[in-house]
């Protein structure tokens, strides 16, 4: 990369602040909006940090991909499911936030401890692809990675169908609960919901 | 400290926070929204650390970035699938609140 080290630190040491204090946010926020609307930023700072690494196709593809259609995705969700509801109190909660916290501290400090004592086999920055890592990875994905590439579109496709099938409205003819026809005309109207938690 | 280009170790320390920050809402959301968010973070992690190693020891070859192709591409797919299945949740139960869908606990 031709831009200055001192630029290089500058622009990941912003970065990754960025990312790490917008993932504590999108997890201890109160509003599910705001956590929603720092999720972008998270992702638009990890494709800045693909930047710095040479690689201009995978931050594009993270840009579009998950700026573009996951997070969109999620706020459409949140759009969907937001209702004002009062949570009910867990009696033991002080005990799970302690045992959970430090599963996650020991993960960290074993993660940072093998990141910091393993002595990495780095290669030389010369036989570096570079710019051309666009070109390398479109000949990976049709020489060696081909059948996984196929197999993506497979998988898409079902998906789609999946989301598809689970969050659509089932249409039918007479109500489960009350045994009335139902009007086949206003699918979306407001209804009671048929497995409610009798408890 | 006479440096080249940024150690490896930033990189790779950036992602193991992200990745217990990711775990740790996972364990802890009570929306379920925000437990698929949660999982979003860990993927990011992951593909944080694939980019890193395939820049810093497969520059050549650069496996590591068609790897996180595909890891973006199956997070698309999982996202919207776990989004369906949330929807249909909702409908069913009028609730996000994870501790109230324990149909399958003994």
């Amino acid at each position: 990369m031709s831009i200055a080290l001192t630029t290089q630190i500058i622009c990941f040491t912003v970065l990754s602040l960025v990312v790490i204090i917008g993932a504590l946010g999108v997890v201890l926020l109160e509003s599910i909006v705001y956590s929603a609307f720092l999720l972008g930023g998270v992702f638009m700072s990890v494709a800045g940090l693909y930047l710095l690494l040479n690689a201009s196709f995978v931050a594009a593809a993270q840009v579009l991909v998950y700026v573009g259609a996951v997070n969109v995705l999620i706020i459409f969700a949140i759009m969907l499911v937001n209702k004002k509801e009062d949570l009910k109190p867990i009696q033991d909660i002080k005990s799970r936030r302690i045992i959970s916290t430090s599963i996650c501290l020991t993960l960290l400090s074993l993660l940072i401890r093998v990141d910091l004592t393993n002595v990495w086999s780095l290669s030389s920055p010369q036989n570096s692809v570079g710019e051309e890592s666009t070109i390398r990875i479109g000949e990976h994905l049709f020489s060696d990675y081909l059948l996984p590439f196929e197999l993506a579109s497979v998988l898409l496709l079902m998906a789609m169908i999946g989301a598809i099938v689970l969050a659509r409205r089932d249409v039918m003819n007479k109500d489960i609960s009350t045994g009335l026809p139902v009007d086949q005309e206003l699918i979306e109207k407001s209804s009671k919901p048929l497995l409610t938690n009798k408890s | 400290m006479n440096l080249e280009s940024i150690p490896i170790q930033a990189f790779l320390i950036t992602s193991s926070l992200l990745f217990c920050i990711g775990i740790w809402g996972l364990l802890n959301s009570r929306n379920a929204v925000r437990v698929l968010m949660s999982i979003e973070l860990m993927l990011n992690a992951v593909n944080i650390n694939l980019m890193a190693f395939s820049s810093y020891i497969d520059n050549n070859l650069i496996q590591g970035q068609v790897f996180t192709i595909f890891v973006i591409t199956v997070a698309a797919a999982e996202a919207a699938v776990g989004l369906a299945i949330l929807l249909s949740l909702y409908r069913n139960r009028v609730t996000v609140d994870m501790e109230s869908f324990n149909l399958l606990k003994w």
